[in-house]
């Protein structure tokens, strides 16, 4: 079980709902996918419109909504635009991104900490997308966010898990739960960013773009309970050891 | 949340019984282990590990290497005084034991800094007993200013102070805080500081919450060795570190291993460790955690120091007085502890050097904090 603030879930699987062929299509995958936590952007849906049709896809109990800020430039931006999804999907959660840059999308970290402090003191649950930054995951703890979402490559790129080093760093020190997000392309990713310790992935690129998003989105499901459980029944050294010729230990058995 | 939230969830009879039932099974996990674990801590300080101790030791000097590489840190202690009104049932300056009380004064402090300088020192660390009269913040802002063009990095070692005090004194050179818990076992510690503000344990345990919310450069941690069980008490110092680092991530940790030692009045140790023992636990901090320091002082015998640098130590003190004035006001007064590597501080180096290391003289500027 997995608990951020002060919710549990049972699947540490989350997904995104952009790159669909159809809400009907992302419908089917995120079901199979038995994901909790479904991010969605707020530039996407109608916020003055109980109808939307992409909400509407995604109306089950099981499923809890991450509203997303992507789209924003600022920290100005970034803590307007939770207002209004608080507003208006009735909840606190928030999956803070923050890109100045179209092309890469690449996360703000300066913008990122000044709206975390900002937001957390507006009594939101942030959960900010960085890049695998393991100084800034520190200072956004301070800052008061529920859990840290670094990427493990750039976003969209289906590269897998290029800042394994960082994330490694960022899991051994973190007091909130890590979130790999972005980059994750293949459910072996997502197995083996459960395998060095995250407490979940987001994915949403590689299951929505894959040739049967469905199949998929079960493959991934069973990829990250895989990866949790050899985290759980923890990996072996993948070095081995010398034996030194002259013992380090010998002098303990002279008197002194 | 502070530390006490954790320590309250840990009983000392449960963690005990839970590490001297480890196997070696659970040895061989833990040292298998692409990262290890509390658990993992205790199965390396059992009993149970004690078979595995050359493994354990190739493996403590690879990563020792890794981080630290062919170095040694070198420091010295100045005493500064042996007035304290605590009484603590294994120290030579406890209250009740009738010697000459002594504080120096600043040009006595002058003269020992002198001596300690020509010894090839750039890293100190003061030490005091617990006298609130006239061992106080005040006092300590005075010697900091006093001393602190003469040296790169000043730790200190005396009574905990409130967090007002750190945050006071830090801007006047202290990098370090060493502050040990003596034993983390509640009952034990009230037996062996019966008088004093010594006696309040939760205000010792909580002192390097304190440390870390004053943004204190570098804390030292560690139990008195022989007060009581050293595996228990060593796993709590390790699950005090451990919380430590996460929260206060922007500081760094040490880790002593102070053995109870001789000294006027002298309590014979309830638990004794053997040199194998120390070897073993030494070895079992540096594979639970590859960037702590980890810290030898004149306590110990010769043969055992010149071979435990190679097996995870990363600092060691030489030619150190352990008395106010020892190294040129007094050299005869009373001694907190007896030494028992007497060696001089050039001797230490040379044996360094021999065995293919660098002794490490200064490792930090004070321009680096101002």
């Amino acid at each position: 079980m997995l608990k951020i603030a002060d919710k549990i879930f049972s699947s540490r699987l989350f997904t995104g709902t952009g790159k669909f062929s159809s809400p009907a299509a992302m419908e089917s995958a995120l079901l199979a996918s038995e994901s909790e936590l479904v991010t969605v952007a707020l530039k996407r849906v109608d916020l003055q419109d109980e109808s939307d049709d992409l909400l509407k896809h995604l109306n089950y109990p099981h499923i809890n909504l991450l509203p997303n800020t992507s789209g924003v430039r600022n920290a100005k931006e970034a803590v307007f635009a939770a207002q209004m999804a608080r507003e208006a999907l009735e909840t606190n959660w928030l999956k803070l991104e923050i890109h100045p840059d179209p092309k890469y999308l690449m996360p703000d970290p300066i913008e990122t900490l000044k709206a975390t402090e900002e937001l957390a003191k507006l009594g939101f649950i942030v959960l900010p997308y960085i890049h695998a930054d393991p100084v800034l995951c520190k200072r956004l703890e301070d800052a008061g966010t529920a859990a840290v979402m670094p990427l493990g490559s750039p976003i969209g790129s289906n590269k897998g898990l290029k800042t394994i080093d960082f994330l490694e760093i960022i899991i051994s020190q973190s007091n909130v739960p890590v979130i790999i997000d972005a980059g994750i392309g293949s459910p072996s990713d997502a197995a083996k960013a459960m395998e060095i310790g995250a407490d979940a992935v987001l994915v949403n690129t590689a299951i929505a773009v894959s040739g049967n998003p469905t199949k998929m989105a079960k493959a991934f499901k069973i990829a990250v309970q895989a990866g949790r459980m050899a985290y759980e029944a923890r990996l072996g050294q993948v070095y081995s050891q010398a034996v030194a010729s002259s013992p380090l230990t010998a002098f303990l058995d002279d008197e002194f | 949340m502070s530390f006490n939230d954790i320590f309250e969830c840990h009983s000392w009879e449960e963690t005990s019984r839970s590490i001297y039932a480890k196997t070696s099974a659970d040895v061989e996990q833990a040292l298998n282990a692409s990262k290890r674990t509390l658990e993992d801590f205790k199965a390396l300080i059992s009993p149970a590990a004690a078979p595995y101790l050359e493994r354990m030791a190739q493996l403590s000097q690879q990563l020792t290497l890794k981080r630290f590489g062919n170095t040694i840190q070198m420091y010295v202690p100045l005493y500064l005084s042996n007035e304290c009104n605590n009484i603590c049932t294994y120290c030579g300056f406890s209250y009740d034991n009738k010697v000459r009380r002594k504080t120096l004064s600043p040009m006595e402090i002058m003269e020992e800094v002198a001596v300690i300088k020509e010894m090839g020192y750039d890293h100190v660390l003061l030490v005091t007993g617990e006298a609130n009269q006239s061992v106080h913040t005040d006092y300590f802002k005075k010697v900091l200013e006093l001393i602190r063009p003469h040296f790169a990095h000043i730790s200190m070692e005396v009574q905990p102070l409130d967090l007002s005090d750190y945050q006071e004194l830090t801007p006047y050179g202290l990098n370090t805080v060493l502050v040990y818990q003596e034993t983390y076992h509640e009952e034990d510690y009230k037996k062996h500081h019966p008088k004093g503000k010594k006696s309040n344990f939760q205000y010792r345990l909580d002192t390097p919450d304190r440390l870390g919310q004053a943004g204190i450069h570098k804390m030292g941690l560690g139990v008195l060795i022989g007060l009581e069980d050293w595996r228990t008490d060593s796993f709590f110092t390790a699950l005090h570190l451990n919380y430590l680092e996460k929260k206060y991530w922007q500081s760094k940790y040490s880790i002593s291993f102070p053995r109870l030692r001789p000294f006027s009045g002298g309590l014979e140790p309830k638990v004794a460790m053997n040199d194998r023992e120390l070897v073993q636990l030494i070895c079992a901090y540096r594979l639970f955690n590859e960037e702590i320091e980890l810290s030898i002082s004149t306590r110990e015998s010769v043969a055992f120091r010149d071979n435990v640098i190679k097996l995870g130590i990363t600092s060691i003190s030489a030619g150190s007085k352990t008395n106010p004035g020892g190294y040129a006001v007094e050299p005869q007064s009373l001694e907190q502890f007896e030494i028992s590597d007497e060696r001089t501080a050039a001797e230490i180096a040379e044996m360094i050097h021999k065995q293919g290391y660098e002794a490490v003289w200064k490792d930090w500027d004070m321009s680096l904090t101002k």
